[in-house]
């Protein structure tokens, strides 16, 4: 089978082959990524545009060298140096960028919903590489990818999701992701920043973290969005960081051989401590690098002829 | 409508002098390595590695390649094939390469296998070994050992059928409608 899509949008309207044609796809892209040559002709001739509205240094970047690595042309474009400063409109924007034969947009926007926008006005296959507080998924993948490597499967694991549910699109793709996949979620975070009624998709909610903790077989921390704390969210971040920082004592509380993981950018001392980001348990540059393959794979499957 | 074309007793015969043939051509095993282009070209390599351990008492290196990534009507097609893995566990460099697959047919395949290859690294030789060439070459490309020289209409299809697919191993013609390309039946 292939993917039932012209884009990908969200993790949330996949089925669940979907998802592990994907996750298959990217485990041959990491055996390219392993070679001396780490290229191959695969989207020769093909154009790919990274749209990005909302600074990223990982995504942008791993996003290019996966359509680098499959021989694409690659174009990036971010808001500053764009007409968007100019007052023109996304969809003029994209339209422009569709008119010299783009075949893939890879869009980053802090609206959630704006790739669907795209998605049903262009030829080019979308990219949804983070709108809003609405979906990343491939960050979603890439988290489902990782885990599936390293535990071998997905199905009966206990993973906890720990901090600003509320803002996230990371933690939104995770929860799609792994409840389709037979995963158990639990979320933990101050009530502030979990969203109300969210245990109608079938997760866990704990306000202590060390409940959530005891016997997870992977935790996925998320980043604090500090640009967002002024707003009340949290009394200050030094009590986040006590109430719900992951340290080593903490991470002692989960089953053996526990991931810890976390999308990045990291605030250390805040989200987790650094002997932890650092320790055994840690697969969070493992994160970095399965990104490019799923993200290879992510490309290769929207790359047939558009009808 | 389908006619057998060899059986599976054919089918050992045509491995085992392709195995002699391989040996002879090479002055040996030295320096060789097997590599089947998936799926069909995977079970041949790993029965002529047998084969070559058999008569020379000596084990050749076996490799899986998927040409998937290399081929040149991925942009022609609907939805892009399910990739498999590429599996070298040896250095290509300075090596006598046999690549095996079981139907020769445009060529294209064994184009796309021969890039996949020089980007793994840069063998000394590539040889080709074919248990059926069909004809119809798009390409300039010809086997160096083959079981069977096969001529075929471009509407046949040929169907090699392998016992490590869960088949009685046989190689079939079949005609009609819809039986257009090579096919390999796993």
């Amino acid at each position: 089978m292939g993917l039932k899509r012209k884009d990908i949008l969200a993790i949330a309207e996949m089925e669940k082959e979907e998802i592990e044609l994907i996750l298959q796809t990217a485990e041959s892209f990491k055996e390219v990524s392993t070679r001396e040559i780490k290229k191959v002709p695969t989207l020769r001739g093909k154009t790919v545009v990274n749209l990005f509205f909302e600074p990223s240094t990982r995504t942008r970047t791993s996003f290019e060298l996966a359509a680098k690595r499959l021989s694409a042309d690659v174009i990036n474009i971010s808001t500053s140096s764009s007409s968007v400063v100019k007052g023109e409109t996304l969809l003029d924007t994209a339209r422009n960028i569709e008119a010299m034969q783009s075949d893939i947009i890879i869009l980053r926007h802090a609206s959630s919903g704006a790739p669907y926008i795209l998605a049903r006005a262009l030829r080019s296959a979308v990219i949804n590489a983070g709108d809003g507080s609405h979906e990343h998924p491939s960050q979603g993948l890439l988290d489902l990818y990782t885990i599936k490597e390293k535990k071998g499967g997905i199905q009966g694991l206990k993973v906890v999701i720990v901090g600003d549910v509320l803002h996230s699109r990371v933690a939104r793709s995770d929860i799609h992701g792994l409840k389709k996949l037979g995963a158990e979620v639990h979320l933990a975070g101050p009530p502030t920043m979990i969203p109300l009624g969210i245990e109608q998709w079938g997760v866990k909610v704990h306000y202590r973290l060390e409940e959530a903790i005891a016997g997870a077989d992977v935790i996925i921390l998320l980043r604090l969005q500090l640009e967002r704390q002024g707003k009340g969210y949290l009394p200050t971040l030094r009590e986040y960081a006590q109430l719900y920082g992951l340290n080593s004592k903490r991470v002692a509380l989960a089953n053996n051989g526990v991931l810890v993981m976390h999308p990045g950018p990291i605030n250390r001392g805040v989200e987790v401590t650094p002997e932890v980001a650092d320790g055994l348990s840690s697969v969070i540059l493992e994160q970095v690098t399965n990104g490019v393959a799923v993200r290879m794979a992510l490309l290769y499957l929207l790359s047939g002829e558009k009808s | 409508m389908e006619r057998v074309i060899l059986n599976s007793v054919e089918i050992y015969r045509a491995l085992t002098r392709i195995a002699h043939e391989i040996l002879e051509r090479n002055k040996g095993s030295k320096e060789l390595a097997l590599i089947g282009i998936r799926t069909g070209g995977v079970y041949l390599s790993q029965r002529l590695g047998k084969k070559i351990q058999e008569i020379e008492g000596e084990t050749v290196p076996i490799g899986e390649l998927d040409i998937t990534l290399y081929r040149d009507d991925l942009a022609h097609r609907k939805e892009s094939p399910v990739l498999k893995k590429t599996h070298i566990p040896f250095d290509l460099n300075d090596r006598k390469i046999i690549l095996v697959d079981d139907v020769l047919f445009t060529g294209r395949t064994i184009r796309a296998a021969m890039d996949g290859l020089m980007d793994l690294g840069r063998p000394k030789q590539i040889q080709l070994a074919v248990l059926i060439d069909r004809g119809h070459r798009e390409l300039p490309i010809r086997a160096d050992y083959v079981g069977k020289n096969l001529p075929t209409a471009t509407d046949e299809k040929v169907e090699v059928l392998l016992e490590e697919a869960g088949e009685e191993d046989r190689i079939v013609l079949r005609k009609g409608p819809g039986a257009g390309g090579q096919g390999s039946g796993k």
